[in-house]
């Protein structure tokens, strides 16, 4: 590897250094301020990440094979690193003012925050078995340690160590499953596993056939698919409410970001076989996570329940196996990011601390004395149960139709249920807002800063405008996926 | 010059802005002023509609005059705008009668497009003058009605947004955005059902419309991706001329067409209220008079039927979908006609009056006359808004009273609801000469002599007529006629409505009255201009119609149109011999004087028998259809379904144990299987 | 020599190992002990794999897997501490404050 090619490899992973140099900055600068000013490291933070944004606009659409093919930067890698960096944005904003309100303001929780993303990032222009691997861990360990922040709060605590736990087992299925694939192909890139596809008859070959299955044991865990998904109610309801909103979708992005590329790059020719077995645990996620979400009295819970379902359906596309599909559920990771973060942050708002919890009765007649956050909350919720004319219906509609015309009826079917039935505990809280007298003793909400109410906005302008006008994020996301399918 | 028609809708968007902004900035800090003045003095909002503290400042705000301004303005602008383009349709050929305006691309992906635009034709013409022109009515009237509310400004944003929404629904050229439109008028309307919040039997109605139109929703979007997956696209312009090709090649076979139309019937028996999705109808009636005219009589309701006619080619390949939609609406208008009979709460009466008249509407669309259901649309639209903006004139008297067993004798109180009132029912009964007569004729007559028809439907069509004329003369005379039963504080209290609310009646009057004229058939001497109109819309599917077996003389004809009139007739007269020639019949007054009536006992005995044989029965069914098929099985089965999944919900939910070990387990037994799939599966 | 297979086969009963470890213990430092002998089972397949083929790649990735769970085990005994100043116990079956 020449010079040459290691300043090329570098301009491959430039969002990467700057989200890692402001990690490090943030780190060194908390030494230096006193206590009650930490919460500038939010605005440090995101300085990094709009300038991490911009790289990616600069650089982003060159297509560059970097590291010896263990990383590319290509349309598709760009697309997920704009999923996450939004996602962290949003999600720096609404970290301010909790973690002031929580009293755990610490410089080395945005930090862990800019670490994990760029895992991510990693995670998401991963070409290699070895990169994947780094990737989620450097995801996953800042994320231990974020969900266990609150660490005078049992629950946080519980969250960290069970999701820790079951994280760090599904990380052993994952790597043996990358071990046996490479003992039956010899390799650990995934161009390299889909040439040996290619040639050997790999029906037969027990090692590569168990090594798949279990990579993906180690992906479904990650993006909780049913029955790998049991830590997530706990996970979420445990851990701080921005990192929860994180966790719903930047993590999740990144990893559905690896899934795809595995899909579509390693295993063109056994596909089929794999897609039925996911077609399976597609129909089995959004019911499991629908029909949970149904009976839950904490809203937080039941948005944790509902990201199973979600990422239900965004398995869906994934099962349509084509680019329409690939398409459908980049488009709906986007949108489900935004949509998801601004539900989470309505929920905060309306919280009496964490201790307290997250009752569905503190949304009693919130709609009329708090209008502002009521509306808001309502086109988060509307937009989640895919009713038009929000970006949720025009992801699902994709969605949906992408297996429509892959013939795929009796999966539409199970998720268009599985939609009308989520509206039910989507509206449920709506008709809190709206139809109900408030509480006695009334809740009110936390005071909105600049940068929740910031949050706020670019999510709720997202989840309308998306809805309205979803073609440019279309097409971006559809050269995006083209980039991989003809790479 | 066309290209205006983007302000139809946009209009009464226009109008929520500006009304959300004056809800937001002027009405709520004035109630949260008036909510803290009235916890500091200990007073209770135990008044939910009207006559609350009316001296309050709130009342008397600048803010108010100007949504009463901006409110129906809009719409009457919408109303307007939507009128001068439809002249400008109506100046072109009858075939070069379709305009589409484009907006904007909404998605876009390889060949399969779909436009925000609108879609200007007859049938859409007609929908778009009865959603503006009513709505404007009943915008003018929710003035009066509405002006003792506290939230003002909040009703009218939501009434401005149905109507946006519902102009939406019947200006889209694709599914995909009648789609988008059929969703925001549900939301709209258990918006507005759920209205006074404070009222549970309010927030649970709204619930309950809520579930049942998912019901229908599902279907509706079921059908939409089956038709999307076999025609590839969902534009209305390139959806028909595509599906009759493939119809001719025959790669669309009659199955899939049945299963398409079927999935999109499911949708529309939820939002239009038909047998068995019709539950939640009744109980909308929780929400604002005027709301009630507006979104489940006038507008929202006929969506269906909208969108059934709109899709006419597609249902014409299917003779059992059309058997189907038949059957369902021959039943629903004859089912729910009998329940109207035993309601004594006057909107609840209406409330299954408009499921029935629905009911007649598809009856229409499914034996192949969908001019005739749109024409029923349209006549419907006025004197069933009427009939609600009467009951609301009458509610608005009584404070609130809607038990027609309490009224009585209103007639001399209030003139112009009673004689607005009465028009719209004798143009719902089908008196000759009213709007109603010629469009419910219509549909029985193609009831008869349709290829899909059959006398069967008919039947059930002249026997809903007979029950219809009945329970709503049974109304008019219990309510307007005799003595006077309200309490003396009513007696009081009773008062004719403000002409801003009397005004809007009588143009609904004159409505009911010669709507129905633009529709006389040739029969009557008249050119049924109105089907001629409509005619290119539905030509395409024509096509596909096949020659009817007989040729019908025109004294069979008319001999039908004048066995429909007698019967309306006998149940005007029936409700007449009981309700008003003998209001004691029914009651106990002949047992309490034996001896008074001894000499007139033969009669008597005939009254009673005929009561005992005729009308007891008749009234007693009706109260066990209402009772047991309405209350305990449909009610049942939806909530046996929400049972049955918040049950499963439960039990899942139990699999969390909070124990690592289970998570541990579940994702070993997943891992295992995973594994056992990909080897030996 | 020996062949492959036998590597891999005695990698599979490491982790199987491994993976009753975790279901069956309830000490969360037990269940920490039984994961890293899981990834001394892929260690040890990825080593083998690795020399059977002639490729340094297998080993590369050991050593990636051997760093990583090091930075692993850090965090979770932390957290492990962490509840332990709660609940003066590590007993993982009594943590069912999360649940349903």
């Amino acid at each position: 590897m020449d010079l040459q090619s290691i300043l090329l490899s570098l301009k491959a992973i430039v969002p990467e250094m700057i989200l890692t140099a402001t990690g490090c900055l943030v780190l060194l600068y908390d030494l230096l301020i006193p206590e009650e000013n930490r919460g500038v490291h939010a605005g440090i933070s995101a300085v990094g990440v709009i300038t991490a944004l911009f790289s990616v606009l600069w650089f982003g659409s060159e297509r560059i094979e970097a590291f010896s093919g263990m990383l590319a930067q290509d349309t598709f890698g760009s697309f997920f690193t704009v999923v996450v960096l939004v996602s962290l944005l949003l999600t720096l904003m609404l970290s301010r003012s909790y973690n002031d309100w929580e009293g755990i303001q610490k410089g080395e929780f945005y930090a862990l925050l800019l670490f994990s993303s760029v895992g991510m990032l990693v995670m998401a222009k991963a070409t290699d078995m070895m990169t994947i691997f780094l990737g989620l861990e450097l995801l996953s360990i800042p994320i231990y340690v974020l969900v266990g922040f609150d660490r005078k709060r049992l629950s946080s605590v519980e969250g960290a160590l069970k999701y820790f736990l079951l994280g760090a087992f599904a990380t052993g299925f994952l790597l043996y499953g990358m071990a046996l694939l490479y003992a039956a192909t010899g390799a650990t890139s995934l161009s390299g596993i889909a040439a040996f596809a290619g040639k050997e008859n790999v029906f037969g070959n027990t090692l590569f056939l168990a090594g798949t299955a279990l990579l993906f044991v180690g992906f479904g865990f990650k993006v909780s698919l049913v029955p790998f998904h049991m830590w997530t109610p706990d996970a979420y309801q445990g851990a701080p409410t921005p990192v929860t909103a994180f966790m719903s979708a930047g993590p999740k992005a990144a990893a559905f970001a690896a899934v795809i590329r595995v899909l579509v790059v390693a295993f063109p020719e056994s596909h089929p076989f794999l897609l039925k077995g996911l077609w399976v645990v597609a129909a089995l996620t959004m019911t499991v996570g629908n029909v949970s979400a149904l009976v839950q009295d904490d809203v937080k819970r039941m948005l944790a329940y509902s990201s199973i379902a979600h990422a239900g359906y965004v398995l869906v596309g994934l099962v349509s196996g084509d680019r329409l599909g690939g398409q459908a559920a980049m488009y709906y990771l986007f949108v489900y990011s935004l949509m998801n973060i601004g539900a989470f942050a309505i929920v905060m708002l309306l919280s009496e601390g964490e201790e307290r919890g997250y009752a569905i009765e503190n949304f009693r007649g919130v709609g009329f004395r708090y209008p502002v956050l009521g509306a808001l909350m309502t086109v988060f919720l509307v937009s989640l149960g895919g009713i038009p004319p929000t970006a949720g219906f025009v992801g699902k509609f994709y969605l949906f139709s992408a297996a429509v015309k892959k013939g795929l009826i009796l999966l539409t079917v199970i998720g268009v249920l599985n939609s009308a039935a989520s509206v039910y505990y989507y509206l449920r809280v709506v008709v809190y807002m709206y139809m109900l007298p408030e509480r006695a003793e009334e809740v009110r909400p936390r005071p909105v800063g600049v940068g929740v109410a910031l949050a706020l906005f670019i999510a709720t302008v997202g989840v309308i405008a998306l809805g309205i006008f979803p073609k440019g994020l279309l097409s971006f996301a559809e050269s995006s996926i083209l980039s991989i399918f003809l790479s | 010059m066309l290209r205006i028609l983007w302000l139809v809708p946009a209009l009464p968007l226009l109008g929520v802005i500006i009304n959300g902004i004056l809800a937001l900035f002027f009405e709520r800090p004035l109630l949260l002023r008036k909510y803290y003045e009235d916890l500091e003095k200990g007073v209770h909002e135990e008044d939910s509609h009207g006559h609350g503290a009316e001296d309050h400042p709130l009342f008397h705000h600048w803010y108010r005059q100007l949504v009463s301004i901006t409110g129906p303005s809009v719409v009457g602008a919408a109303f307007f705008v939507a009128l001068v383009c439809v002249l400008i349709l109506v100046k072109r050929p009858p075939h070069e009668r379709v305009f589409q305006l484009d907006l904007f691309t909404w998605i876009q992906s390889g060949e399969f497009r779909t436009a925000f635009s609108l879609y200007l034709d007859p049938l859409s013409s007609v929908m778009i003058l009865v959603v503006t022109g009513v709505g404007f009515l009943i915008h003018v009237y929710s003035v009066g009605y509405m002006a003792h509310e506290k939230g003002y400004a909040r009703y009218f944003v939501y009434l401005n947004l149905f109507t946006f929404a519902m102009l939406v629904l019947v200006l889209a050229s694709n599914y995909l955005l009648l789609f988008v439109g059929w969703e925001a008028v549900g939301l709209c309307s258990y918006l507005l059902i759920g209205y006074w919040y404070e009222k549970k039997s309010a927030s649970d109605a709204g619930k309950k419309a809520f579930i049942v139109n998912r019901v229908g929703d599902f279907g509706f979007a079921l059908g939409m991706f089956l038709l999307f997956w076999t025609v590839g696209s969902l534009n209305f312009s390139e959806v028909f001329p595509k599906a009759l090709e493939m119809w001719e090649a025959g790669t669309l076979t009659p199955a899939v067409a049945t299963a398409i139309t079927l999935l999109l019937f499911v949708g529309a028996t939820g939002k239009s209220a038909q047998i068995p999705l019709y539950v939640w109808l009744p109980d909308a009636m929780e929400g604002p008079t005027p709301v009630s005219a507006l979104i489940h009589a006038a507008t929202m309701v006929t969506a269906g039927v909208y969108m059934v006619a709109r899709s006419n080619v597609l249902y014409l390949m299917s003779p059992t979908t059309l058997t189907v939609v038949a059957v369902i609406g021959g039943a629903t208008a004859l089912f729910a006609a009998t329940i109207g009979v035993a309601q004594n709460d006057m909107k609840r009466v209406l409330a299954y009056s408009t499921v029935s008249q629905l009911g007649y509407m598809f009856l229409a669309c499914g034996v192949g006359a969908f001019t005739a259901g749109i024409f029923h649309l349209m006549t419907h639209a006025f004197f069933k808004a009427l009939l609600f903006l009467g009951s609301g004139s009458v509610m608005h008297a009584l404070a609130g009273e809607l038990d027609i067993r309490k009224m009585g004798g209103l007639k001399k109180y209030m003139p112009v609801t009673f004689w607005t009132f009465f028009l719209a029912t004798l143009a719902i009964s089908g008196i000759p000469g009213f709007s109603g007569f010629f469009s419910k004729d219509e549909i029985l007559w193609r009831a008869f002599s349709s290829p899909f028809g059959g006398k069967v439907f008919w039947l059930l069509g002249t026997v809903a007529a007979f029950v219809t004329a009945f329970y709503m003369f049974r109304m008019v005379f219990l309510a307007f006629f005799g003595e006077t039963r309200l309490s003396p504080e009513l007696k009081e209290h009773v008062h004719e409505s403000p002409k801003v609310m009397t005004v809007p009646l009588m143009i609904l009057a004159v409505l009911s009255v010669v709507g129905g004229f633009v529709g006389i058939p040739p029969i009557l001497g008249g050119s049924n201009r109105f089907e001629h109109f409509l005619e290119p819309v539905f030509e395409k599917g024509a096509e596909l119609v096949p020659a009817a077996p007989h040729h019908f003389s025109h004294s069979l004809e008319l001999g039908l149109m004048v066995l429909a009139v007698l019967v309306a007739a006998a149940g005007i007269y029936l409700a007449y011999h009981f309700y008003m020639k003998k209001p004691e019949l029914p009651g106990k007054v002949a047992e309490k004087y034996p001896v008074l009536y001894d000499v007139v006992a033969n009669k008597y005995y005939v009254d009673e028998i005929y009561h005992a044989i005729v009308v007891y029965p008749v009234y007693r069914f009706s109260v066990f259809l209402w009772e047991v098929f309405d209350v305990l099985v449909v009610d049942g089965i939806v909530n046996g379904v929400g049972r049955v999944l918040l049950g499963t919900g439960q039990a899942v939910r139990r699999l969390q144990t909070g124990v690592v070990h289970t998570y541990a387990v579940s994702l070993l037994i997943g891992a295992v299987i995973l594994v056992g799939y990909l080897i030996f599966g | 020599m020996v062949p492959e297979s036998y590597y891999l086969v005695l990698s599979g009963i490491m982790f199987a190992v491994g993976v009753v470890g975790v279901v069956s213990r309830r000490n969360a430092l037990i269940i920490l002990m039984s994961i890293e002998i899981m990834l001394n089972a892929v260690n040890l397949a990825f080593v083998a794999a690795g020399s059977y083929l002639g490729d340094p790649a297998g080993n590369v990735f050991a050593f990636m897997v051997m760093t990583v769970a090091a930075a692993e085990a850090a965090v979770g005994l932390a957290i492990v501490i962490a509840i332990f100043r709660h609940r003066e116990t590590v007993d993982v079956s009594e943590l069912k404050e999360l649940k349903f």
